[in-house]
């Protein structure tokens, strides 16, 4: 048996790793790829909790999660498009619109 | 050691190096196929936790699914080796102090919080010992008591296509 702690540590680490990912890459879709990682990471603690609970609520919600995963990729992708094709980089550096 | 100790070692090790992986691959490609190990690594760490059904979905929504249309966006829009600036650069090692700091200071306190919770509440074995009746009460629980919620969700799903094919249709000139 693996103690709960052990999941909810490793699933720290994927999430700071996540965080990390999201502020130091540049380009664009690995950015979005890293939000998926951080949203794996908070799945993985809900399963482990829901494991400890003896409770299936966790399951459920992680389900959720991966539904609202599946919709955001979806629209992001299809902004990550548009940005491509109007301002033809994926350097978010270079998507400054809004800068004043 | 006992046996699912070691395989939660073998499986937690693949996950945070696909995530390094990610992190320092140049390529988004790589970066792609890394997060793949990561989601299949944790999809192991659902089946050694007893969620059979959340591992099966893991990897054939988040595995399949979710990364294919990832994949595919990279070849359709040609994604090359991603630049750096000076200042991008500089912001690794700053950033990666304070990951580590952030990731600690998490891992500390929900291991804290963890254990009063888990010491004063009643834990124990799932009600049944069978997958298949696990896989059962998930499904009693989404269409009994997360009845709206779910429902709710096609809704959700229905809007991200709608938004999906709005934004990717080429204007009308």
């Amino acid at each position: 048996m693996v103690p709960t702690n052990y999941y909810v540590i490793l699933s720290a680490i994927l999430f700071g790793l996540g965080v990390f990912a999201f502020i130091f890459k540049r380009n664009i879709i690995t950015i979005f790829m890293s939000i998926e990682l951080m949203l794996n990471a908070v799945n993985l603690a809900f399963v482990a909790f829901s494991q400890a609970l003896g409770k299936l609520d966790g399951q459920v919600f992680v389900l959720f999660v991966i539904v609202v995963a599946a919709a955001e990729a979806a629209v992001g992708l299809g902004i990550i498009i548009l940005i491509a094709r109007n301002r033809q980089t994926l350097n978010v550096e270079r998507v400054d619109l809004l800068k004043l | 050691m006992t046996a699912p100790l070691i395989v939660f070692f073998v499986l937690a090790a693949l996950a945070v190096i696909g995530a390094v992986s990610l992190i320092f691959q140049k390529h988004p490609i790589h970066s792609a196929l890394s997060l793949i190990v990561v989601m299949i690594a944790l999809a192991g760490l659902y089946l050694l936790l007893g969620a059979e059904f959340v591992a099966a979905v893991q990897i054939i929504v988040y595995g399949g699914a979710i990364m294919v249309l990832f994949v595919f966006v990279i070849m359709l829009l040609n994604a090359g080796v991603e630049e750096h600036t000076s200042i991008s650069k500089m912001a690794g090692p700053a950033g990666l102090l304070l990951v580590i700091a952030l990731a600690g200071l998490v891992a500390a306190t929900i291991v804290r919080s963890t254990d009063s919770i888990l010491g004063t509440m009643q834990t124990g074995e799932m009600s049944s010992p069978l997958g298949v009746s696990k896989t059962l009460g998930i499904s009693n629980m989404i269409f009994k008591d997360f009845v709206y919620p779910f429902e709710l969700t096609s809704f959700l799903i229905l809007v991200a296509v709608l938004g999906a094919t709005v934004l990717a249709q080429r204007e009308k000139s």
